[in-house]
């Protein structure tokens, strides 16, 4: 058994069966992360060169881990200091690295469909780290995965994802995930920040009013706020955005039930979300952060068996 | 063909089960490693036995995959099963279990794996089956059931109850 991809490009591409493979793989690397030595030979003649054309963290530093941790050979590409800042294509760059013998290409960036594009002319196998406001895979994968652990199955399981829907790359990945594994999906936040046709392009369920969403989730993956891809106002004002859409303590204890409470990060600490929620039992944020590591190492190992047929 | 019958393969589990006992009386700082995922039929076998002759307590197993220490990942994806060693090996005597000892590569990437987890004193090597002209690498068992000394183009095949309905060994590709 194997991926049915070669790339990594979104989670729209990937079948059931795919997603199913990755999630338990990455439960076996979850426990190599847990021995003495977190590290494993499998990927050591492999080098794998990361490409972050915006910027990024946890991801980033996320992906570097699982590399290394799979004993693979890491190279690590900014923008901000190297020559496509001199004026150099994507394309060009791509081909020029790949010439010095590198096998994978982990890549960010901030137009939507970059990696397609890649993967069309190049043959090394593509992972899309976050591509404008399209797909972020890995991340819900890794959503995916940490909602598995809580739950056993995704199943049936309510999700709302909350805030600025939008410009999330991680609510479309998430929506396409969740809708493939038989989770019901809900999406909430101000009108604005909600494509209108979304409800019907996806059969999800659209709720403007903050407070009925999270009564009827079992999970709240709340986005944040991407003042970055917003260049005009959808909302009158941060204050106001946390009082209409934010997830406070007061919202959480209002409800009758228990939640869980994700996001992605970064956190905009009262913005979407207050900090004692963040710090709450209700919140797994960590617990995403500690999965995104074997997750990542799950899609490395797998693709890596994809891209070189003996 | 039928190299071990449903017959003669509980009296070679429980024959291998003394011979690890004679050689490490009590299992006195021993441990019980199966190789995931065939070689656990066989160890979960002889831990049964050696629950006959021992107090629970006193037999140590988990289970090991190998996986990601393959060396042929390149020329074939394997899929991971689960890795159980809630115990320390460190300074222990590990008794590794798997089903046929073929080329050697399964050992040797078993070997790496236990390291993982701490340093042994010792690694011995108990399989079912010892498939010694196919040797590739210098390992040999210290206990196995059978040995086979021709060089053949078949795969043995050992089948168990749990999983193909039927306790045996027999030659496959004749």
């Amino acid at each position: 058994m194997a991926l049915s991809t070669k790339h990594l490009l979104g989670i729209k591409d990937l079948s059931t069966e795919d997603i199913q493979l990755i999630l338990s793989t990455a439960g076996q690397f979850k426990e190599v992360l847990q021995r003495p030595v977190k590290k494993v030979p499998t990927l050591r003649d492999v080098t794998i060169v990361n490409l972050f054309y915006e910027n990024s963290t946890r991801t980033r530093i996320s992906f570097e881990l699982a590399e290394r941790r799979l004993s693979a050979d890491v190279v690590n590409f900014t923008v901000s200091s190297s020559s496509a800042a001199k004026g150099e294509t994507l394309l060009d760059t791509v081909n020029n690295i790949l010439s010095m013998k590198v096998d994978m290409v982990v890549m960010r960036h901030s137009a939507s469909g970059a990696p397609h594009y890649l993967a069309k002319h190049i043959d090394a196998a593509i992972i899309n780290a976050g591509d404008g406001i399209n797909e972020h895979p890995t991340q819900a994968l890794l959503d995916a995965f940490s909602m598995q652990e809580k739950f056993g199955s995704l199943k049936g399981l309510k999700v709302a994802i909350l805030g600025d829907i939008m410009h999330s790359r991680v609510a479309l990945s998430n929506i396409y995930l969740l809708k493939k594994m038989g989770a019901e999906v809900m999406v909430s936040g101000p009108p604005t920040l909600i494509p209108t046709y979304l409800q019907e392009a996806m059969d999800i369920k659209v709720e403007y009013n903050i407070d009925k969403a999270l009564a009827w989730c079992d999970v709240a993956n709340v986005l944040r706020i991407q003042l970055e891809r917003q260049n005009q106002p959808l909302f009158s004002s941060l204050r106001e955005y946390n009082l209409a859409y934010g997830i406070t303590m007061d919202r959480l204890d209002k409800l009758n039930k228990e939640i869980v409470i994700m996001h992605p990060g970064p956190i905009n600490r009262g913005v979407e979300m207050d900090s004692d929620v963040a710090n709450s039992s209700h919140s797994i944020i960590l617990d995403q952060v500690e999965n995104g590591v074997a997750v990542r190492m799950a899609c490395l190992y797998l693709l890596t068996g994809r891209s070189n047929p003996a | 063909m039928t190299l071990i019958s449903e017959q003669q393969l509980p009296i070679i589990v429980k024959r291998l089960a003394q011979q690890i006992l004679e050689t490490y009386p009590g299992l006195s700082n021993a441990v019980i490693v199966g190789l995931q995922p065939r070689g656990v039929y066989l160890s979960d076998r002889i831990v049964a036995a050696l629950h006959q002759e021992l107090p629970a307590e006193q037999v140590i197993y988990g289970k090991l995959d190998i996986t990601f220490y393959r060396d042929d990942i390149r020329r074939e994806l394997h899929l991971a099963t689960q890795t159980d060693l809630p115990f320390s090996i460190e300074g222990k005597t590990v008794i590794l279990i798997d089903d046929v000892l073929f080329t050697g590569r399964t050992i040797r990437a078993a070997l790496d794996a236990l390291l993982a987890f701490g340093r042994p004193s010792k690694v011995a090597l108990c399989v079912l089956v010892d498939r010694k002209p196919s040797r590739e690498l210098p390992i040999q068992p210290d206990f196995s059931g059978k040995e086979m000394d021709t060089l053949t183009p078949y795969k043995v095949k050992v089948r168990w109850k749990e999983n193909d309905g039927v306790d045996d060994v027999i030659l496959l590709g004749e």
